[in-house]
């Protein structure tokens, strides 16, 4: 009997010595940030320097106007290092109960230390900076809202870049030879609805291993979409023009300060984008469909058996998810630049995979987690407009930070996250 | 403890014989009927979209002969144009005739030049279609073959132009080392981040992939660190460090490194099925938790497991390099990465499989090459024909409904962790 609680005891030493050693490890990361804070940037600007972030819209437009943050650089960097020490040192003595917020508020006072640094002796428009994030959020978040709906029934669809690359492809089309940018609208959720019938009849049909399903979709997009781009876009430009939506204000709401010209000022795909959100939000945990997709995502079986049609919820749910993941490849055309190049999509349909991991598989965590990683694009677009004299990091490297940050935060987020049990699973029934 | 455990997997295979009588259609039958398929389905798409193809079938009842006429142009120019560029077999039998007929073998050595292109362009092809074949035997998706390509590339070429003074014999080796080592260490990163925080390979190595590529483009700008001051691509590679080239017709660019790919095939083929640690690899690619309740440490063998793979990826790159084109380029390695899917799922993951693959894909490429200039088809056709086999080849019975073949087992092909953690 001593030996048992003493085997007991040594395993909870053990066990608490790992916790107490991974809470340090913790302290001395944010010590390391506040530490960088310092070498970086409060030895890098000079006494008499002042960073200013400007909070109104550059364009004309009716917005209650804000006076512009003026922020004496080395005293605002000595601050936040300061603050980030005592979060390092209280963690290393103490431990805060829960982690992972306090990890995020350390990333966001380095970031926002970086960008006080960047701008020293000069100024930026920070609300450029936010209105960019929501737009280049917005693919990414097309891209969670498919996943979202594929995973919770139960499919994986890496397919989502192949989507809106097909997206992409035929609203420009459409959007040319109709004249219509809403034809080009329909005609991308269409084409690429269609690829979410191939993967729904791959995946669940055929019981094909879901990844390399959607892999075959991503390189039949890639070949399909270069193929006709050389074959009629570069012959006839005429084919390529489609024109790009303007960008619409919602009255009353756009002239909220810092928040009105960001999330209010946008074009109308951005608006279906918050449109689709509130609904697969609303209609995954409030209705009878979404306990079904929601069931058959968990434990197909048990949904099987109170007669649930398993096979059906899932198309459905897998050809609606690829007609989202089409309007976010509309985005990338006659939402933004209005012309189709060969691999437009570069990468965002997986940093969408990305935020839906991040966001938990719920739709507003997802796009809480898109606007993170627009934003990291926003602030490379932006520090590559400064210039180099200000921050001496070679422009592609900056083109790096959002898939790095995809990294960082997938590796730090992926053990905590649990997918839907049946995720990836093919259902055989019987 | 392996070497028995290994025999026992063996007598567990014989105790099914259904399955190898299953094995030889799957290994051999259905990858053709993909193949074939598939570049049928590629002529369609090249007939709706020829404009003149068209017309003559919508004026079908008009003159019925003309739209089967044109049909027949369009698909028999397209496809012969590709015969022809990847393997000129006219040519040859010309050549031939001419050299037995005491003509010198002049002409017979320039008509061989589309086959030795065909086998010079699938060298690449075999080692990334290795990479990702060996990768899914432990259970691993990689898909970065495209950054390690371009990995190994780099660091190759580094060695091939910076160091100098070195003979034949050292800078060679040194050249292909480097390359193996920087693709290696890049593809472990995605290991390391499986293992350690369960972070998924497939969305790393798609990350890592773009992370190369902007790389690269710095590396590679005119004024860059790696690029010549006029122009965006390295410089030359010393002589000292090239794999030579065997043949001295102009055009042929044949060289030694096609040897070493089938030297690699075979130790990957060795490292697999008679090395302990291929068996571990094998075990945990069919279930990691077992492997790690018999003592298989699975998170270091992931990692191993893509130091492995990236560095086979990354021979791709050296290789080609190093051989064919002696500088690297922005964009060099586009689509490869995504081709060996492909290789591997058509190859079934064996490394003689994935060889003969590779020797289908080169011959396709090179033909597609000269396809587009004689018939104006985008090259691009043939990664839709390549996606289109793996659809085939994953799902098989598509092929065997489309050919009424007798069934087969379901489920054969490679499993993967599901959901996103490990």
């Amino acid at each position: 009997m001593t030996a048992t609680t003493l085997s007991s005891t040594a395993a909870g030493s053990y066990a608490a010595r790992r916790e107490r050693r991974k809470i340090i490890g913790y302290g001395i990361f944010f010590l390391l940030m506040a530490l960088a804070i310092y070498l970086f940037f409060v030895r890098n600007s000079a006494a008499d320097m002042i960073s200013t972030f400007v909070l109104n819209p550059t364009t004309k437009e009716k917005v209650i106007k804000l006076s512009n943050w003026v922020l004496p650089t080395r005293s605002t960097l000595l601050f936040l290092a300061v603050v980030t020490t005592a979060l390092g040192l209280y963690q290393v003595a103490r431990g805060f109960k829960r982690v992972v917020p306090v990890l995020g508020l350390v990333s966001l006072l380095f970031v926002f230390a970086f960008l006080v640094w960047a701008v020293r002796g000069k100024s930026i428009n920070l609300l450029g900076i936010f209105i960019f994030t929501v737009s280049a959020a917005t693919p990414i978040a097309f891209g969670a809202m498919s996943g979202v709906m594929c995973e919770r029934s139960g499919v994986v669809n890496i397919a989502i870049e192949g989507m809106m690359l097909t997206g992409a492809m035929m609203a420009v089309i459409f959007a040319s030879i109709t004249g219509s940018l809403w034809m080009g609208l329909v005609a991308a959720m269409i084409a690429s609805g269609i690829l979410g019938v191939f993967l729904a009849i791959m995946a669940i049909h055929f019981r094909v291993d879901q990844i390399i399903a959607g892999t075959a979709i991503n390189i039949f997009a890639l070949g399909i979409t270069s193929f006709i781009s050389q074959r009629f876009l570069q012959p006839n430009p005429a084919l390529n023009s489609g024109g790009v939506f303007s960008k619409v204000a919602i009255p009353g709401l756009s002239q909220i300060p810092i928040i009105g010209p960001t999330f209010f000022n946008q074009t109308p795909i951005v608006y279906i984008l918050f449109i689709i959100i509130i609904a697969i939000h609303f209609m995954l945990f409030y209705t009878r469909w979404g306990l079904r997709t929601r069931a058959v995502g968990e434990h197909p079986k048990a949904a099987d058996t109170l007669g649930v049609n398993v096979f059906k919820v899932r198309y459905i749910n897998v050809i609606i998810g690829g007609m989202i993941a089409g309007v976010g490849g509309a985005y990338f055309t006659i939402g933004s630049v209005g012309r189709f190049d060969e691999a437009i999509t570069a990468g965002k349909g997986f940093i969408g995979l990305a935020a839906m991991i991040f966001g938990r598989w719920s739709p507003i965590g997802s796009y809480g987690a898109s606007l993170i990683f627009g934003f990291s694009d926003a602030l490379q677009a932006r520090l590559q407009v400064l210039g180099k004299s200000q921050v001496p990091i070679p422009s592609e490297w900056l083109l790096i930070l959002p898939y790095l940050v995809t990294m960082v935060v997938l590796a730090g987020v992926v053990g905590r996250t649990v997918a839907p049990a049946a995720d990836g699973k093919p259902y055989v029934k019987g | 403890m392996s070497k028995k455990a290994a025999t026992q997997s063996s007598t567990a295979k014989e105790a099914h014989p259904a399955k190898k009588q299953g094995g030889v259609m799957n290994a051999i039958l259905i990858p053709l009927l993909a193949v074939i398929t598939a570049l049928i389905i590629g002529a369609i798409l090249i007939l709706v979209t020829e404009k003149t193809v068209v017309n003559a079938w919508l004026h079908f009842f008009d003159n019925p002969g003309a739209a089967l006429k044109l049909t027949w142009k369009s698909v028999s120019t397209a496809y012969g144009a590709m015969l022809e560029g990847a393997l000129n077999p006219g040519g040859i039998v010309k050549g031939i005739g001419v050299a037995l007929r005491g003509g010198g073998t002049q002409d017979l050595a320039v008509a061989m030049v589309p086959l030795a292109e065909s086998l010079t362009q699938s060298v690449p092809y075999i080692f990334a279609g290795l990479a990702v074949a060996f990768a899914f035997q432990g259970g691993l998706f990689n898909i970065g073959g495209e950054g390690q390509m371009l990995v190994g590339a780099l660091c190759s070429v580094y060695v091939g132009f910076k160091v100098t003074g070195l003979p034949w014999a050292i800078h060679l080796p040194l050249a292909l080392l480097a390359g193996l080592a920087g693709s290696a260490l890049w593809a472990m990163i995605v290991g390391a981040l499986k293992a350690y925080t369960g972070a998924h390979e497939v969305i790393n190595t798609i990350m890592m992939n773009w992370i190369a590529i902007s790389l690269s483009t710095w590396l590679l700008k005119v004024g860059g660190p790696m690029a010549r001051p006029d122009v965006p691509v390295t410089p030359p590679v010393l002589e000292s460090a090239w794999i030579p080239r065997l043949f001295t017709t102009p055009g042929n660019r044949f060289h030694l490194g096609f040897f070493l790919a089938l030297f690699v095939v075979w130790l990957v083929w060795w490292l697999l099925y008679k090395s302990t640690l291929g068996f571990q690899i094998r075990m945990v690619g069919a279930n990691p938790k077992a492997a790690k309740y018999s003592g298989v440490n699975v998170k270091r063998l992931w990692i191993i497991i893509m130091g492995i793979s990236g560095s086979l990826a990354g021979l791709a790159g050296t290789v080609q390099t190093l051989a064919v084109d002696r500088w690297v380029g922005v964009g060099f390695s586009s689509g490869m990465g995504f081709d060996a899917i492909a290789l591997a799922l058509l190859g079934k993951n064996h490394p003689v499989g994935v060889l003969m693959a590779a020797l289908l894909f080169g011959t396709l490429k090179n033909g597609a090459t000269r396809m587009q200039s004689v018939a104006q088809i985008p090259v691009d056709i043939i990664t839709i024909v390549i996606a289109l086999v793996i659809v085939f080849i994953a799902a098989p019975e598509i092929i065997r409904t489309l050919y009424r073949l007798r069934k087969g087992s379901i489920s054969e092909g490679p499993v993967f962790t599901k959901g996103w953690g490990s």
